[in-house]
Formats: C-alpha cells, sequence, structure tokens
C-alpha cells in the first residue's frame, strides 16, 4: 500500500523543501496563476511569516519558494548585484533550504530574484524574474486607503495619478519620479514597478521572460506574463524618458548601463561603475577597459566575492 | 482485503513535493504562454475518465480551500473518491460557487459565464477550468493574441464545441473578469487565460 | 579610501559570531536556562505567545533567549517558527465562563457572585526597587492559599445581559467558518473576528497608546473595566471520526469586558455596548487595550461616526502587527543606492536648471 519512496529529498532537514509547508505552496500557486490572468493586478495571499524580516524580501522569497523545483538555477541580485548583504542572505537560505544550484551568471539563471534592478542582459524564454516588493501598490501616496485604492482600480479612474504627475511638471518643469515609477500594464491596469530606477522601466514591456512580484508584507501577488505591453505613464508634450550620464563605467567603461556612484575619499572624489556586477565583469572578461580599470582603488570592487 | 483495495483510490503524486512542483511550473508556462502545449512529466495513473494532466493538476492545486465542480462524467466513477483521498476538496453542485471545474465531456459543457467570473474590485474570485479534450493538436485551428504571446499563435484543440469560442471571446469582453481555462490531454496542457483573445 | 558594500558569505558569518558571542556575555556567569526564563521572566513569554500567535511557553522562552530578551524580534522568531507547522483543525470556542480562575476584577460592581479575587497583581505594589531581589539565595514563602472550592463565576457581562442592559455578545452561526487572518488576508471593512484577531497579535505598545487615546478624546467612548479575569481554561477539539469535543489541553489566558454607553438609535434602545480582549497568559494590559480599541473599531457597525484614529480600520488594523513594522521600519537598513543614485541625478539637474535660471533672471535684470 506505501506510494513509492520519495526522493532523496535535498535541503535542511528540518523543513520541507523550500521551507513553506505544501499548502502554503499551493495557495501561492493558485494565486500566481490568477495573477498571470490578470496582468498588473494586485492578487491578495496570505502571505507567511518567514525567516527573514518583512520588508528584506519575503514577498519574493515566498513567490521563489513556491516555483523553484530541483532542476532550477537560482541568481539573487540586490541593486543589481550578486555580493550585496542581502542578496548573499536570501541565496543562502535557499541553498539552505533547497540545495538547488545557485549562480551568478544571468544567462545561466532559470529563475532571478531582484531588488530594485532588471538585469541589463535581456533575459529570455526560460527564465521567470521575481521581484521583492516593498509597496505593490502605485496609488499608496496619493490615496493611503486600500478600499478605495481597489475601487480606483475596478473602474480604472486613473486620473489622479495623471493629476500626482502633472503637479510635478508644474513645479518642475518634468516628471520628479527617478524609481518606482507607474507603469500600464497590458492597457487595463496600473502597476508600481517596485522600486526600480525609471532606467529599467523599458526593459519590463514585451519582456520574453515571465515576470512576477511578491510584497510579502503588504501580501499581494502580481505578475506580466512575457511578451506584455508595459508603458510607463507620460503626457504627449512630456514624454517618459530615463536618465542618463555623461560619465561612463570606471571599470569596463560601459555607456549604456545603470551606473552606482562610488565615493573614493573624504573630499567628495567619485566613480562610476555598473550596478549590474554580472554585466560588468563580463564586459571586463571580454576586454572592455573604463578609466580607473587596474586603480588601486577599485581593486576591491572587482575582487571575487568568496 | 481484496474488496477493501478495491474501494482505495489509486495513488497520487509518487513524490508530492516535486510533482506538484513540476507540474505547477508547467501549467503556470501554459498561461503565461497561451496556445503553447506543455507536458507534465511526472508519473502517474489517472482515475477515468480524467486525463493523466487534469490529473496532476487537481493533485496541484486543489485542496480543502477549492470548491471544486465535477461535470456528470468527472463526477462518476472514481473521481469524487480520489479527489477525496488525495485533496480534501469540497465538492459542490453549483457552478458558481466553485474555484475549480474538472469537465470530462466537453461537448456537455455547461456555458462559460456559468461559473464565477470574479468581482470587479476581486476579479481572482473566479473559476479556473480544467477541460479534458481528445487531443491538443488536430482540431480546426484558431488564432490567439494577447499578454503571453509576442505577435499571434494558433493552436487547434480538438473536441470542442464551436459555442466555446464564441463563450471565449464573450469571456474576454468581460476583462478584467472572467474564467480561465486549462486544456488538457493525456500529459499534455494548453492555458487559455481570460486575456486571450481569439480569431476563429 | 571608502568602498560600497562588499558583502559576501565571510562578513555575514563573522556577524553572527559576533552576536552569538555578545548573546552569552561574560562566561564567568552561568548561562540562563530557557526554563529559568519560562518560569522567571512569564510575562515576557505570556506576551510573546500572544502576539506571536502561538500556546507553547518553551519555544516562547528560547526565542526570548535568543532575541537576548528583545519582544519583537522574539515575536518574529516565534512567527517564523509558526510558519512551518502543519495546521490540523481548529478548536472549539473557548469557554471563560468556566475558567478556573487565579484572578478576576470587576469595576463596576463593588461585590458579585463569586467575588472580587485579586489574585496575584502588581497593581497594589509601591513600585518601589526590591533589593531583596539581588540576594538570589533568600527564601521566598509559600503563598496564602484560601483552600476554599472556588465557586463558579459567572462573567459579569452575562449578569449585566440579564437585564438587556448590554448588548448580546454577537456570536458566530454555529459551525461557520471563522475568520484566519493568518490563513486569508484581511479585506475591508473587516468583520469582527478578523478584527479581534488582529488585535490579539498587535503590538500591545500600539494598542495602548491607540487605547489611551480613546480615553482622552479621540474616540468618545467611555469606557468601565466590566471585567478582567484570568486563569486556565480546557481546549476542546471535536475529531471529525469522533463527532464529540474532547479536551486536548489546558492554556492560561487573560480576558477583558470593557463596558461603554451607548445612546440608542431609531431601532435600539439605550444600553451599554462591549469591547472585547484576549491574550494568552497574564497580559492584562494588553487585553485591555485590546478592549478599548475593539470598541473603538466597532463605531461604523454601531452608527457613529468613526474620525479618530482608533476608530480607522485600515489606520489600526495594517499597522498594529510589530513584525510587519519593525521588519519595513529596518529594511532602511538594507541598500538604497540605486534609486538614491536616480535621486541624486534628479536633484543635481534640478539645481542646475534652478542655477541657470537665477542667473538668467539675473543678466535680464542687469539688462534692464
Amino acid at each position: 500500500m506505501s506510494a513509492a519512496p520519495a526522493r532523496e529529498r535535498p535541503g535542511d532537514p528540518a523543513y520541507n523543501f523550500a521551507y513553506l509547508d505544501e499548502q502554503t505552496k499551493r495557495m501561492i500557486r493558485r494565486g500566481l496563476l490568477k495573477a498571470v490572468a490578470i496582468p498588473g493586478y494586485q492578487v491578495p495571499f496570505a502571505s507567511r511569516e518567514m525567516p527573514l524580516p518583512y520588508g528584506w524580501g519575503t514577498g519574493g522569497i515566498q513567490v521563489t519558494a513556491s516555483i523553484i523545483g530541483p532542476e532550477d538555477r537560482l541568481k539573487v541580485i540586490d541593486q543589481g548585484a550578486d555580493d550585496t548583504t542581502n542578496a548573499v542572505s536570501i541565496r543562502r537560505f535557499f541553498h539552505r533550504v533547497t540545495e538547488v544550484e545557485t549562480t551568478e551568471e544571468t544567462a545561466d539563471a532559470t529563475v532571478i530574484q531582484t531588488r530594485h534592478r532588471i538585469p541589463e542582459r535581456d533575459l529570455t524564454e526560460n527564465q521567470i524574474l521575481v521581484y521583492q516588493v516593498p509597496i505593490p501598490e502605485p496609488l499608496r501616496q496619493l490615496e493611503p486607503r486600500e478600499a478605495e485604492c481597489r475601487k480606483i482600480h475596478a473602474w480604472q479612474e486613473y486620473g489622479v495619478m495623471h493629476v500626482g504627475l502633472y503637479e510635478d511638471i508644474a513645479r518642475w518643469g518634468h516628471i520628479a519620479r527617478t524609481y518606482d515609477y507607474p507603469v500600464m500594464v497590458g492597457g487595463r491596469y496600473l502597476m508600481a514597478p517596485s522600486p526600480i530606477p525609471k532606467f529599467d522601466n523599458p526593459k519590463m514591456t514585451k519582456m520574453a521572460a515571465l515576470q512576477l512580484f511578491g510584497a510579502g508584507r503588504e501580501k499581494r501577488l502580481y505578475a506580466i506574463p512575457p511578451h506584455t505591453d508595459v508603458k510607463s505613464l507620460d503626457f504627449e508634450d512630456h514624454p517618459f524618458e530615463v536618465q542618463k550620464w555623461d560619465e561612463t563605467c570606471g571599470l569596463c567603461g560601459a555607456e549604456d548601463s545603470f551606473l552606482d556612484e562610488v565615493i573614493l575619499d573624504d573630499a567628495g572624489g567619485h566613480m562610476y561603475v555598473c550596478s549590474d556586477s554580472d554585466f560588468c565583469r563580463h564586459r571586463r572578461d571580454a576586454g572592455h577597459r573604463g578609466a580607473m580599470a587596474g586603480h588601486e582603488a577599485v581593486r576591491v570592487l572587482t575582487e571575487q566575492v568568496s | 482485503m481484496t474488496a477493501l483495495s478495491q474501494t482505495l483510490p489509486q495513488p497520487g503524486f509518487a513524490d508530492a513535493v516535486f510533482d506538484s512542483q513540476a507540474c505547477f511550473r508547467a501549467v503556470l508556462d501554459a498561461l503565461a504562454r497561451p496556445g503553447e502545449i506543455r507536458t507534465m512529466t511526472v508519473p502517474l495513473t489517472a482515475p477515468a475518465p480524467l486525463s493523466p494532466a487534469a490529473t496532476a493538476l487537481a493533485l496541484t492545486l486543489f485542496d480543502q480551500d477549492t470548491p471544486v465542480w465535477l461535470d456528470a462524467g468527472a463526477g462518476s466513477g472514481d473521481v469524487p473518491g480520489f479527489l477525496a483521498f488525495h485533496c480534501g476538496c469540497p465538492l459542490v453542485d453549483e457552478t458558481e460557487r466553485a474555484a475549480f471545474a474538472l469537465i470530462s465531456a466537453p461537448g456537455a459543457m455547461p456555458p462559460l459565464h456559468g461559473f464565477a467570473i470574479g468581482e470587479d474590485r476581486y476579479p481572482e474570485t473566479s473559476a479556473t477550468l480544467v477541460i479534458d479534450v481528445p487531443g491538443l493538436t488536430g482540431g480546426p485551428a484558431v488564432t490567439l493574441s494577447g499578454p503571453g504571446i509576442a505577435t499571434v499563435a494558433s493552436a487547434a484543440p480538438a473536441g470542442l464545441p464551436d459555442r466555446f469560442w464564441q463563450q471565449m471571446t464573450a469571456n474576454r469582453a468581460l476583462f478584467p473578469l472572467g474564467v480561465d481555462v486549462i486544456l488538457a490531454a493525456g500529459a499534455e496542457v494548453l492555458g487559455l487565460p481570460r486575456t486571450v483573445k481569439v480569431e476563429v | 579610501m571608502y568602498v560600497a558594500v562588499k558583502g559576501g558569505e565571510a562578513a555575514i558569518s563573522n556577524a553572527h559570531g559576533l552576536m552569538a558571542d555578545e548573546r552569552r556575555g561574560d562566561r564567568a556567569l552561568p548561562e540562563i536556562g530557557v526554563d529559568q526564563i519560562a518560569e522567571q521572566l512569564g510575562h515576557a513569554v505570556d506576551r510573546v505567545m500572544t502576539e506571536g500567535s502561538l500556546y507553547d511557553r518553551e519555544l516562547a522562552a528560547l526565542a526570548i533567549k535568543q532575541a537576548q530578551g528583545d519582544t519583537v524580534e522574539a515575536v518574529f522568531l516565534l512567527r517564523a517558527y509558526r510558519t512551518t507547522l502543519p495546521r490540523l483543525g481548529a478548536s472549539e470556542p473557548i469557554d471563560t465562563a468556566a475558567m478556573n480562575v487565579e484572578r478576576r476584577i470587576s469595576a463596576t460592581y463593588k461585590d458579585l457572585p463569586g467575588g472580587q479575587v485579586l489574585g496575584p497583581t502588581y497593581d497594589y505594589t509601591h513600585r518601589l526597587l526590591d533589593f531583596d531581589l539581588l540576594d538570589t539565595e533568600r527564601e521566598v514563602p509559600e503563598p496564602y492559599e484560601s483552600g476554599e472550592e472556588q465557586q463558579p463565576m459567572a462573567r459579569v457581562a452575562d449578569i449585566l445581559g440579564h437585564e438587556g442592559l448590554l448588548e448580546e455578545a454577537q456570536h458566530g452561526e454555529a459551525g461557520a467558518p471563522v475568520a484566519d487572518i493568518t490563513r486569508e488576508p484581511m479585506r475591508f471593512p473587516a468583520g469582527r473576528d478578523a478584527r479581534l484577531q488582529a488585535l490579539a497579535r498587535g503590538d500591545e505598545g500600539f494598542l495602548l497608546a491607540l487605547g489611551y487615546s480613546t480615553q482622552r478624546g479621540y474616540g468618545g467612548t467611555h469606557p468601565f473595566a466590566g471585567e478582567v479575569r484570568m486563569g486556565t481554561v480546557a481546549v476542546e477539539m471535536v475529531p471529525e471520526e469522533l463527532g464529540f469535543a474532547i479536551e486536548i489541553g489546558e492554556i492560561a489566558v487573560t480576558e477583558c469586558d470593557m463596558v461603554n454607553q451607548f445612546g440608542g438609535d431609531a431601532e435600539r434602545p439605550p444600553q451599554f455596548t462591549r469591547g472585547y480582549g484576549l491574550s494568552f497568559g497574564r497580559a492584562e494590559r494588553k487585553a485591555m487595550a485590546m478592549a478599548l480599541v475593539d470598541r473603538a473599531l466597532r463605531s461604523q457597525e454601531l452608527g457613529e461616526e468613526a474620525v479618530f484614529p482608533a476608530q480607522d480600520q485600515e489606520f489600526v488594523l495594517y499597522h498594529a502587527d510589530n513584525v510587519e513594522a519593525s521588519g519595513f521600519v529596518q529594511h532602511l537598513k538594507l541598500p538604497h543606492y540605486v534609486d538614491f543614485q536616480s535621486e541624486l541625478e534628479l536633484v543635481r539637474r534640478l539645481r542646475r536648471e534652478h542655477a541657470q535660471a537665477r542667473e538668467e533672471a539675473m543678466h535680464k535684470e542687469a539688462a534692464e
């Protein structure tokens, strides 16, 4: 009568594979299917307390835990980099509870969990991008009440958001939003792209990979299916534009990537480096050199993290 | 002993954790890419008349929190006992109360709009229909477009009545409300979320 | 020279090592045992169990030890552990009228059946530091026991209810599902079951402040402590295969019924309304604060104008959870340099534009 013997289970034997119990995974999986079917709409879900704090990626972690399997290769980035402390912490968590292979190579990963960035490299059909989301409600700063926001989404009365953006134009001459810049998904739902810089917004549209969003503390899931239209809000006379730098990456010389500013000395001396550490490494490996390459001051930035 | 074992349901997944994960990824991908066929690559003996794919979907997604509606074919025979034993899901008679429906005879299925289409503030509270068809290819071709599809996709599932596609068009017009459909045949699935635009 | 934060496995492991060292403290002192925490820091254990939504003294004590006495961190540890526990079923409602009472007081009646039972309380202690406690070898005398068998103690709310002076308790339909916010996300307006659960899990400090605000005019209720009772109650379950209730254990709880004035309306005569609080163990302050906020949150259903913070469902329920609040406040420690970089770029541009505009204005002025 006994069922066929279960496979040897990888991961910490004290916990289920990927930490969550199967009932919780089912609940999240059902939510994800509805999220995919209603692009950009925030599906409420009974987020669980995870062993990492709320606000530190619990939504993304629950999504990843619900989709990940032994065949996956996981990449975790924070601020575009694999070596930031919280990315390391989340990667360690998944290694402990799943023992799946982890990678820093964007191209090799099947699941990429991210906070605040989309990798520079184009993602493919065989990848899923999981975003950690702190505030999933794009209207939150304009309307703190959940019940009101739901009505606005239901009746697609997004005028309030346009007014908010237009007030910026009246005051500053342009829209003063540089990150978490609101988008319309599939022409229907206003969506918060999680606080990625608006530089990354254009990567969301018609992306070949499936994009999943998890907000643990706010208990919401949402999704953008592959090849879906994602449009950053703008006005005819004030079209959406991304930020540009006059500088290039000091390490690899990239002119088209998102750059982080690194302070070099007490006098405010600074340089710029790619925020996407994998992208930058590949460029350096291919022989590209920035103005600061090889300089002693940047040695620590290019060393492999143990 | 013999009599007892005859009443025991067929075994479910060999490994509930990994098999349900693999099947979930297949159906997630199928709904994210309407028209593309995905295979549930897990060994499974399905209770008649369900296909292995529909059975795998039930084992992956159903539990005590999901009321399930069965059509006459699925509601007879071994299926109710199988679901009670492995999923513990409540079975409901009213189509509009179901979170999921298992349909074994698409020719006789109730209209799509008879199932829950969600509320305007909570459109996710709509039903997901799992429909067993004789095959996911070889039927009359339809053209699909919408989220998840780069330009257009085509699909040719067999065994669906003409009115099904008319109802899918009406379902699309309800967006963001509407039901979501997963077609199953053998070990394969094909997703038709409410966003899909159909041209016959 | 400065560099961006490079995390790395080593840095994190070292941080964990430092924390473990700090937790242990002076190795010359004996290490504190979980049993000592459970026995001698009982109120901390009760609070962690209440807000952690898990009744287990040993695990709560372990969480307190691991968190070095940081209550909110201990609540978080217990909640994260709770996530991994399978849910086997739901108990029957506990019957606090059948409580084995250790303490029971009413501020609304001088005496009542069963009497006022002071029990173990800090209420009438003088808050003078007791230097005798510095001596860990001293003898602690046995407490007074009356030896009398406890009389049944009807709940004050039931006594008042007989006359119709107090609104009837809202009983859920027998067998109807009860909201569980750990399994279903909250919807607004939230039912009283979901609200009470959120308040029971809510941060004591937050509820205390909100309850206090209702007394100071930000809520307009006029509360009386109808009853506060503390003691042990049986927990019963009905296993499906048996069909009748069996006792599965006993828990200590503190219950508070707050009685509030209500002027009545077209349908209802003037009567007292109630606010309810319940916590695990001895957590009287929490139960009372919870009862005040519960009553304030009922303002809409009682036809009162809801204008104060304590009456605002979304405000109260979305901000009462200290695990959520602590995580989100502290996530500000995580790197935000990508977003900050975007803002830097914007502010630099705005400053350039500002300077340019000023310069143009000055030129124009000079030219005129």
